[in-house]
């Protein structure tokens, strides 16, 4: 076990740089004046083009430039943006609501997903496995900010008036839950497919024959026999999709005007940032390889079965 | 799925009964798995509807001219922001074009971009992923650390990067150049998952006995892979590119949507429906047409590909 968390972090490291590097080299070393437009109409002065130049390392070549970002990123720095304000307090207060906002997605994926999931792998065929495979399948076809969209139609002022057409800087969990919806949905589709054919699956296994002729009740064979195995690929899903949400959450933000990463990475993307823009995606990147790495350990604590060697 | 004598016991018995038959008797030749799922297809109501959504929507991108009798630049000023009518039937937007002129010409584009888009991505991911998984060991870690790298960048967020870095917020790019950097930073975000689905194909394949039996008579490795792996290993890859290509043009429409995409010159439902984005929280019609298009042709994609792969997965029937 030890040698395959060694072994699946030391992986992690090429991919790492891979993945960052390749977003530097995109982000810095678009062909043009980085300096064109930053101030104003007229030329910026020659001392701040100096200045500049020292802070981001533009005259080293871009490998340089790389390294000595990573270098100052490992101490805790994150850099600045042109006009001086820290990439890390710009995180560290959109950080939060994003996150929040993939936690409840996610949370909604999982209650929604996991009970049609469950529910139809049980009944099999009739009217709930139908309704559950023509619904997913729509949701599948969604675009996310249709789906936004729609729901915002619907619910906001023009509609039924249940929201707001923007949320307040610090959105609660109240505020959020529409959102959320919109950001889950598709994966909730994938959730409710994939505890659907878990449970179809495992419902012949032996050990449930085995628990059901013990004479226990239905509830526990469901709940503790079958529940538990069936779950594990579902978790592994849900694991990496909030990695994947957080860097995905660009388009509902923008729809729900949330003040979160997507609209940071946004606006960096806009005004040619590059400290905001490659900062964010070095962070998106690292939650995203390390909740990739998380799930893949659970999968041992989950499933005794699967060995690593 | 809807057709309760195919899910039922009968019809599977049916089909296992004249697969036993066809062996055992010999004259006939024995069905092959296409064969097999060809029938299952014809046979399955939800495959024909996409089907023929699929054929309609071609059709549309072919010929535009036939189904609708407005030019694409049709625009009358009078009738801006006017809701759906007998005249448009999807109502006009503000600058008074008629936006079901535009979205049966628009098709064209987003299938262009949906179809050149799946064809890169399974090309590049069912080559690197073939060499990957024949060649194992060093040749497979070197691969498969290289598809990470592009896998752990989120989707839309990579798409803006790549986008924006060729073409500065404001640029207005000629129409096959937008075209081509569109199709090719979709295809280099999702290139991974089709080498990830050919890799662990071809590691199953590589071990049957065919293919060890192939290299005992001393076939080339080209022979080997042309001949023996890919037919064997092109299923699951068919299904993703069916499945994906729905996806792609849902792709297309939200990186236009976030006005990184196709944009005017061109006309796609993408185009559209960012240029209702100002606007659709009053003219909703602007936005909910293009967009109900968008999901009525992923929809059938994803339909016939969970039909094709129900239909090449023997367990499943």
């Amino acid at each position: 076990m030890i040698r395959y968390v060694l072994r699946r972090l030391l992986q992690l490291i090429p991919v790492f740089f891979g993945t960052t590097f390749l977003i530097y080299v995109l982000v810095w070393a678009v062909p043009g004046d980085p300096f064109s437009g930053k101030c104003g109409q007229a030329a910026c002065p020659a001392a701040y083009v100096a200045q500049m130049t020292e802070k981001f390392h533009l005259d080293d070549n871009i490998f340089v430039q790389y390294f000595k970002y990573l270098g100052s990123l490992f101490t805790g720095d994150w850099g600045e943006t042109f006009n001086g304000t820290s990439v890390g307090e710009l995180i560290a207060t959109s950080y939060p609501i994003t996150l929040r906002l993939a936690v409840i997605a996610v949370a909604i994926e999982a209650v929604i997903g996991l009970t049609a999931g469950v529910l139809t792998g049980l009944r099999g065929k009739g009217f709930l496995d139908n309704l559950v495979l023509v619904s997913t399948t729509f949701l599948i076809s969604l675009p996310v900010f249709v789906t936004a969209i729609v729901l915002q139609l619907a619910l906001g002022s023009n509609g039924l008036g249940w929201i707001e057409a923007s949320v307040s800087d610090d959105p609660g969990i109240g505020e959020l839950i529409v959102p959320g919806f919109a950001l889950g949905s598709l994966s909730m589709a994938y959730v409710a497919r994939l505890a659907r054919t878990s449970i179809a699956e495992n419902r012949r296994a032996d050990y449930v024959r085995t628990a059901i002729a013990k004479g226990q009740p239905q509830s526990r064979v469901v709940l503790v026999h079958l529940l538990r195995n069936s779950v594990i690929p579902v978790l592994t899903f849900l694991g990496i999709d909030l990695g994947a949400l957080m860097g995905g959450a660009i388009v509902t933000e923008g729809v729900f005007n949330i003040n979160g990463l997507g609209g940071l990475i946004f606006r960096g993307i806009q005004n040619r940032e590059s400290a905001t823009v490659v900062g964010v995606v070095v962070l998106l990147v690292l939650v995203y390889l390390l909740m990739s790495l998380v799930v893949d350990l659970l999968y041992a604590v989950l499933d005794p079965r699967i060995r690593y060697d | 799925m809807t057709d309760p004598n195919l899910v039922a016991g009968g019809g599977a018995d049916a089909a296992e009964l004249s697969r036993v038959d066809d062996s055992a008797t010999g004259p006939h030749k024995p069905r092959s798995l296409w064969g097999d799922a060809w029938r299952q297809l014809r046979r399955k109501p939800a495959v024909i509807a996409s089907a023929v959504m699929i054929l309609f929507i071609v059709l549309i991108a072919i010929a535009p001219g036939l189904f609708s009798s407005r030019e694409a630049g049709f625009s009358d000023l009078t009738h801006a922001n006017e809701g759906p009518s007998a005249d448009a039937w999807f109502g006009y937007d503000n600058q008074g074009q008629d936006v079901y002129a535009r979205t049966i010409y628009g098709t064209r584009a987003s299938v262009l971009v949906g179809l050149f888009s799946t064809l890169v991505t399974v090309l590049l991911g069912s080559v690197i992923g073939i060499v990957a998984g024949y060649y194992g060991r060093l040749v497979d870690s070197l691969l498969s650390r290289f598809g990470d790298i592009f896998a752990g960048l989120p989707f839309v967020l990579g798409a803006i990067v790549i986008l924006t870095t060729f073409n500065a917020p404001g640029a207005s790019p000629g129409a096959v150049t937008i075209i081509v950097q569109v199709v090719c930073s979709i295809a280099v975000l999702s290139w991974p998952v089709g080498m990830r689905i050919m890799r662990s194909a071809t590691l199953v394949a590589k071990q049957l006995d065919y293919v060890k039996a192939a290299r005992g008579l001393g076939a080339s490795t080209p022979r080997i892979i042309f001949r023996h792996l890919l037919p064997n290993t092109i299923a699951p890859v068919l299904v993703y590119a069916t499945i994906a290509l729905g996806a792609f043009i849902g792709a297309e429409a939200t990186l236009a949507y976030l006005g990184i995409g196709v944009r005017a010159p061109v006309i796609s439902w993408g185009v559209l429906i960012a240029d209702s984005r100002d606007y659709f929280r009053n003219d909703p019609h602007m936005l909910l047409f293009p967009g109900a298009f968008v999901t009525l042709t992923v929809l059938a994609f994803v339909m016939l590909g969970d039909g094709i792969r129900d239909a090449l997965d023997p367990k499943s029937r």
